[in-house]
């Protein structure tokens, strides 16, 4: 009776530490910069606007990926497109809709199918829009998109534009333009074409900082050819029951961040190279809205050997991560494999079928398999896990047929001739024979998962894959590098720990 | 004792190593198997410890039908010498002298000291030949090892498939002198397979021709060293005599 008491209080002890906790909002982004500035954005508003704690969870490989992590709770909200949602999410071949019907739709989808709730745009769009030098749209004081028909011009867009209906074949039937002449080329090119005079219009999207680089003016969509890609923030309707001052922080950043808003802080990231938080920082500030948490520092970037050392422990922290990660897959592909593959050794039509399984499993690209594993999984160590799992059995399978298959017949029919029980066989005979070219297995399942994991991280797995999806959404190739040489270094360090462990396993008869 | 009674085995393939094979090895004496490269000397020993199954017949080991024996009990009954020793790479010279021993749950201390009485049995020096690998012993050294595994959990029965193959002359003397007293004070039932007409009759009781997997001619080394030229031990032995 006392301890039913005991145990009774413990739980009225644990609901009310429960309640008394803040709640905590996890704000999830995509992997490229704009997103994870506006995921910030998010973040901080909700940090210094409500009581609650905020986890972020960046650069989540793509749309899949972040809506998938949605839908199971795995994050609370992230910055998503209205024309991603129609097109990609919903698969809606609608054409023609306006800003405004694009967002009413998407927004009574959501709210209906996925329990998920639109809130309001932040103001600009993401979309394709037709650049021109400024001193040239001003020189032929062109301003929108049908002005342009006013001159013979120079049309130097990319080949996708070129191809997509609702690119050029689209643009020609809704404008009249007077093509001069027309070729396809690389954005980059086009950039520099336009720099030259070489071309006269291009094609590109509405928030890249490379606008502001190249001192390009971005011309009217007036006759709203151009499909909405407005951003919004994308909820969980239960966020809103959960933390009930979400809707109206988030309230404050509607319609506030126009294209060239936008523009600008791309740029600030991409060129000026801040971090997207103290980027965000300054911006809300800016709107007059006090950020709580704030970035560290001057926001500024540093140099690789500084930030090296600077992220010394943290690294430190992200490679004992990818340890476990890598670890936790080989083990879990040795306990499956090698008893499968000691089975099969003895079973051809079970060698066919399992190398034949493991074999295809390993053709699909890893970033893939991850993005396969999302809707079982959702995101985290998990499907990390067993993606990599996947990966690693076949060299194991494939070594441990190989390695039993090889042993003279002789020896096997000598031990049967001694008395062996086939368990004996095994142990005595296959298994130590067999050991060198497990172990080779084992170390080349190990290398392929300490490269394939740091991939995990798109999919919010963590380990030093972190500063390398970070790194490349943003630019930021010394935290790509601060990434991708301890990973290397880890590899190598790992391949040559386990060739001393295969020497190791290999019965010093049979040693060269 | 060992009996093979009308025993026939076709290989997969259609191969028939053995047609209707009679033979009778009585308890505590030696069988010779004489015969040619690919006659069947090989598969009659394998079906002796019924690591094949004959195609008809019958094989019994002390009156009893192998196929109603367990095989593991039957096998480690019996001591099996492999042609070209067939060593396992992996286990030392002594290791591989105590296989059977071992599988047979042996502590180690014994099974080191029954190693050790089986070298100096086959002459071959324990503290420097004991640790080696099969693979940094010399030919007739791996043979004698094949031979102390055979003999080291002391069965009543040997299979023996050309023990003496690999051996210089004097050795292989020696080795087949210290087997014939081995033979007489231990009282097994050998089946030996040779291709070498002096050895069996020197070891053997008895000794049995196979030609194409038949058994042409069998009897007493006695009978057999007075057969006429013209039967088929008469035609092997003519080359020695001749010589
Ligand atoms: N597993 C097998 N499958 C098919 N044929 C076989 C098999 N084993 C042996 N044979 C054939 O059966 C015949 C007898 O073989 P066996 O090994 O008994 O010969 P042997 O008398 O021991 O010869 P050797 O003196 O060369 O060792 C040979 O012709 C051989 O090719
Ligand atoms: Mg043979």
């Amino acid at each position: 009776m006392r301890r039913e008491l005991a145990l009774a209080l413990c739980a009225i002890a644990v609901a009310a530490a429960a309640a008394a906790a803040p709640p905590r909002v996890v704000v999830g982004s995509k992997a490229f910069t704009e997103n994870t500035i506006l995921a910030e954005i998010i973040a901080q508003t909700i940090e210094s606007q409500t009581a609650a704690t905020v986890e972020r969870r960046p650069n989540l490989a793509g749309t899949h990926v972040c809506f998938e992590a949605l839908r199971n709770g795995e994050i609370d909200i992230y910055p998503e497109y209205t024309g991603t949602g129609l097109r990609n999410i919903l698969a809606s071949q609608a054409s023609g809709l306006s800003r405004g019907a694009t967002y009413a739709t998407v927004a009574r989808a959501f709210a209906e199918r996925y329990a998920m709730e639109w809130l309001a745009p932040f103001g600009f769009d993401n979309s394709y829009v037709l650049l021109m030098r400024s001193s040239v749209a001003e020189r032929l004081s062109v301003r929108t998109i049908s002005d342009l028909s006013q001159y013979p011009l120079h049309f130097g867009m990319s080949h996708e534009f070129l191809r997509r209906p609702d690119g050029m074949p689209g643009l020609r039937a809704a404008y009249p333009l007077n093509e001069r002449e027309t070729s396809g080329l690389s954005h980059d090119l086009a950039y520099q074409g336009l720099q030259q005079g070489s071309i006269d219009v291009t094609d590109g999207y509405s928030t890249d900082a490379k606008i502001l680089t190249y001192e390009l003016v971005a011309l009217e969509d007036d006759r709203g050819f151009f499909p909405a890609y407005e951003a919004a923030p994308l909820m969980r309707r239960d966020l809103g029951e959960r933390v009930p001052g979400v809707e109206a922080a988030l309230r404050l950043l509607a319609g506030r961040i126009d294209a060239d808003a936008m523009r600008r802080l791309n740029h600030a990231v991409e060129v000026e190279r801040t971090t997207p938080a103290a980027t965000a920082t300054l911006f809300l500030q800016s709107l007059g809205i006090e950020s709580a948490a704030g970035a560290s520092g001057d926001g500024q970037r540093t140099g690789f050997l500084r930030l090296l050392y600077q992220r010394r422990w943290k690294t430190l922290d992200l490679a004992r991560r990818h340890l476990l990660l890598t670890g936790g897959a080989v083990v879990l592909a040795c306990l499956l494999g090698i008893p499968l593959g000691i089975a099969a050794s003895r079973n051809p039509r079970l060698a066919r079928a399992a190398l034949g399984l493991a074999g295809v499993l390993q053709t699909v690209p890893s970033i893939a398999l991850l993005a396969f594993m999302l809707p079982l999984f959702g995101i985290g160590v998990t499907p990390a896990l067993v993606a990599l799992f996947l990966y690693a059995l076949l060299p194991v399978l494939r070594n441990t047929i190989v390695g039993i298959q090889s042993i003279e017949e002789r020896l096997i029919d000598v031990g049967r001739g001694l008395g062996m029980r086939d368990s004996q066989i095994l142990r005595q005979i296959e298994l130590p024979l067999a050991a060198p070219v497990v172990m080779a297995g084992i170390r080349t399942a190990t290398v392929i998962s300490v490269g394939t994991a740091t991939l995990a991280a798109f999919i919010g797995a963590g380990g030093l894959g972190d500063p390398i999806v970070t790194g490349l959404s943003t630019t930021d190739y010394a935290l790509v590098l601060c990434g991708a040489l301890p990973a290397a270094a880890l590899a190598i360090a790992l391949d040559y720990a386990l060739g001393l462990v295969e020497r190791w396993t290999t019965p010093k008869g049979i040693r060269s | 004792m060992i009996q093979l009674i009308s025993a026939s085995k076709t290989y997969p393939g259609g191969h028939r190593a053995l047609v209707e094979v009679d033979l009778l090895v009585e308890t505590g004496t030696t069988l010779a198997l004489l015969g040619t490269s690919g006659c069947g000397k090989t598969t009659t020993l394998r079906l002796i410890n019924r690591l094949i199954e004959p195609t008809s017949g019958e094989i019994r080991v002390d009156g009893r039908d192998v196929r109603e024996v367990d095989p593991i009990e039957l096998r480690r009954g019996i001591g099996y010498v492999v042609q070209e020793a067939g060593l396992f790479p992996h286990m030392t010279a002594a290791e591989n002298a105590e296989t059977v021993p071992k599988l047979l749950g042996w502590s180690a201390e014994q099974r080191r000291q029954r190693s050790a009485e089986l070298f100096a049995l086959v002459g071959l020096d324990f503290p420097v030949h004991g640790d080696r690998y099969p693979s940094q012993l010399s030919g007739g050294q791996r043979q004698r090892v094949g031979l102390a595994r055979a003999l080291a959990a002391d069965p009543p029965i040997v299979l023996m498939d050309e023990p003496f193959g690999a051996l210089d002359a004097i050795t292989r003397r020696q080795l087949q002198a210290q087997f014939q007293e081995l033979k007489a004070r231990l009282g097994k039932t050998v089946v030996l397979v040779t291709h070498d007409v002096d050895e069996a009759f020197r070891l053997a009781d008895r000794i049995a021709v196979l030609a194409d997997g038949r058994v042409t001619q069998v009897g007493s080394v006695a009978e057999l060293g007075e057969a006429p030229p013209d039967s088929p031990i008469g035609a092997l032995l003519g080359d020695r005599r001749a010589s």
